[in-house]
């Protein structure tokens, strides 16, 4: 049986501007301007941190494993999030959610966070010297950098059925929730000196399965970091999406996969399509083809375009709905509204893309570019058109182009000033965030899967918090409510 | 053929289709066709004037 998807994505946002143009003061100056408008700082907590951890099993010594960093400005917020330097980012990591639906919320809420961290900071610095954020994932120069998506999984699920079921989907979704770019910037990519492509992303695949996040990237990461009980849970972490502007494209980018790994957990990989002979020859090609139709040969000797694949697995995540009502994901109508915006843009981008330009990032900006070409007699790759491409993602109101081509809303404003301030109600986060709001002068660090507090005698106590559906607002709303202070807290925890 | 050249094809393969459709489609295209001119007159207003500056300086150190 499938178990809850609980998900959340991460973001690494581009910085210019500052002072020395040093993106990592840069970003710590954005981190900390926001962390300190709170009452008080709170640490993140590494302990449970093993980035090196391979899910094909033991420790892989021969890879590049990634290095935690920490000394840079680190922070936990009142909603669950984490807020925090990573290499040379200012980096969201939403809080654990629910329901696809709830983690585009608390995905938008970070946008919403990062915009007024860079106001506080920019507030307190020289005009000359302001900074600037984009949710983006390239510089256009060969430099990416990550959004990764985390989906809570059966830990006894086979590794290997997680790459039969997941390869397809993750070489082809960018067919509805590509982030588009103008032109190439790999050597690989150059070559074939493509205009525009569906995907920041795709270029900068180079292996299938690995460790790395960071050089030769591969389309399923192995990091075993489960952030929770190991024996029952695995924490697939998805490195190869692009970072949408457009909600309805984060939501069906997250709604379609946590459908796609329920429908794994349930039923095992055989209904998924084949895989691709070379999927990252396939991640490539089908981001440099705009007409959707190039097919590549697959293991059961067929051919497959990227919309191929993806109208198949529609019809994978379809089944799965029919035959559970697929509440592992989330409740019907929800469901229901994950299935009917991943069909309409599917259908849209090959028969008629006006239609979901206002969805699909990658026709939104390419409407853009092909309008601003023509009307100024542009040729490919003109500065103006990687301008356009890169202040698509501006957070600034006052420059954003996202804001302006008319992408829909799915998360209202108020939801979103709430999700900035507080937690979901249905996971662990609720207690974190509670406990960071509530009881913030006796906490010394929180992670994922655990709070430790300092109640000035004794030693430091850590609450665990090993299971991603425990200490939710239906089970721990009541004690948080009659605890006044921390130590209350914890009695009423040891009884 | 390119990206422009092919949207190009099906839109006049599609005015051959039945005469109300055209007229429809036409209607459907002028208005899509004016909702793009208003938006690109407002990304003049804002686009970086310096673009080929304002490009070459975004430059990102590696992440993840």
């Amino acid at each position: 049986m499938a178990i809850a998807k609980v998900l959340g994505i991460e973001t690494e946002y581009g910085i210019a501007g500052g002072p020395d143009y040093d993106p990592i003061a840069s970003s710590s100056i954005i981190v900390n301007a926001y962390a300190q408008q709170g009452r008080t700082r709170i640490n993140w907590d590494f302990d449970g941190e093993t980035p090196d951890m391979d899910a094909r099993g033991g420790v892989d010594l021969t890879s590049f494993a990634p290095i935690v960093e920490t000394h840079l400005a680190n922070t936990v917020l009142t909603n669950g999030a984490r807020l925090y330097v990573d290499h040379a980012h200012p980096e969201y990591s939403s809080p654990e959610c629910r329901t696809p639906l709830e983690a585009t919320l608390y995905d938008v809420a970070g946008e919403e966070i990062m915009r007024r961290a860079l106001g506080i900071a920019n507030d307190s610095l020289d005009p000359a010297l302001a900074i600037t954020l984009y949710k983006n994932n390239s510089d256009g120069k060969g430099n990416s950098y990550g959004t990764h998506e985390n989906y809570l999984v059966r830990r006894d699920v086979e590794f290997a059925h997680l790459v039969r079921a997941m390869v397809p989907h993750f070489v082809s979704r960018q067919v509805v929730i590509g982030a588009g770019k103008v032109g190439a910037e790999t050597e690989a990519a150059l070559e074939h000196n493509p205009a525009f492509q569906l995907s920041q992303r795709a270029e900068f695949f180079e292996e299938i399965v690995g460790l790395e996040t960071t050089l030769k990237r591969p389309i399923i990461n192995t990091r075993d970091e489960p952030h929770s009980d190991a024996e029952r849970f695995r924490r697939l972490h998805v490195i190869i999406g692009d970072a949408n502007m457009s909600q309805t494209a984060t939501f069906v980018k997250l709604g379609s996969t946590a459908l796609l790994l329920a429908a794994l957990e349930e039923f095992g990989p055989d209904s998924f399509p084949a895989l691709p002979r070379s999927p990252v020859h396939a991640v490539r090609a089908f981001s440099r083809d705009l007409t959707l139709r190039e097919a590549v040969p697959c293991d059961d000797d067929r051919s497959r375009s990227a919309w191929d694949f993806q109208d198949e697995l529609w019809h994978v995540a379809k089944d799965y709905v029919g035959r559970t009502g697929a509440n592992a994901v989330a409740e019907s109508d929800e469901v229901e509204l994950i299935m009917t915006h991943w069909r309409e843009m599917l259908d849209g981008v090959l028969d008629d893309r006006d239609s979901v330009a206002d969805r699909v990032d990658w026709v939104a900006k390419l409407r853009v570019v092909n309008g601003y070409q023509e009307r100024y007699t542009l040729r490919d790759h003109d500065a103006k058109l990687r301008a356009i491409d890169l202040q698509y993602h501006d957070l600034r109101p006052t420059h954003s182009l996202a804001q302006r081509v008319g992408l829909r809303r799915l998360c209202s404003e108020g939801d979103v000033r709430e999700a900035v301030h507080n937690p979901p109600l249905t996971t662990r986060a609720y207690f974190r965030g509670q406990c960071v709001a509530r009881y913030p002068e006796q906490i010394v660090a929180a992670n994922w899967d655990s709070v430790v507090f300092d109640l000035g005698e004794g030693p430091l106590q850590r609450v665990p918090m090993l299971d991603p559906l425990r200490g939710t607002h239906a089970l721990t709303a009541e004690l948080l409510e009659t605890s006044a202070t921390a130590n209350e807290l914890l009695d009423a925890l040891d009884r | 053929m390119s990206e422009r050249e092919r949207i190009q094809k099906q839109r006049s393969e599609r005015t051959s289709e039945a005469s109300s459709e055209v007229s429809i489609d036409a209607t459907k295209g002028d208005q899509l066709k004016a909702d793009l001119d208003d938006l690109l007159d407002e990304i003049d207003e804002v686009l970086e004037e310096n673009a080929e500056e304002f490009v070459r300086n975004y430059v990102q150190k590696g992440g993840e």
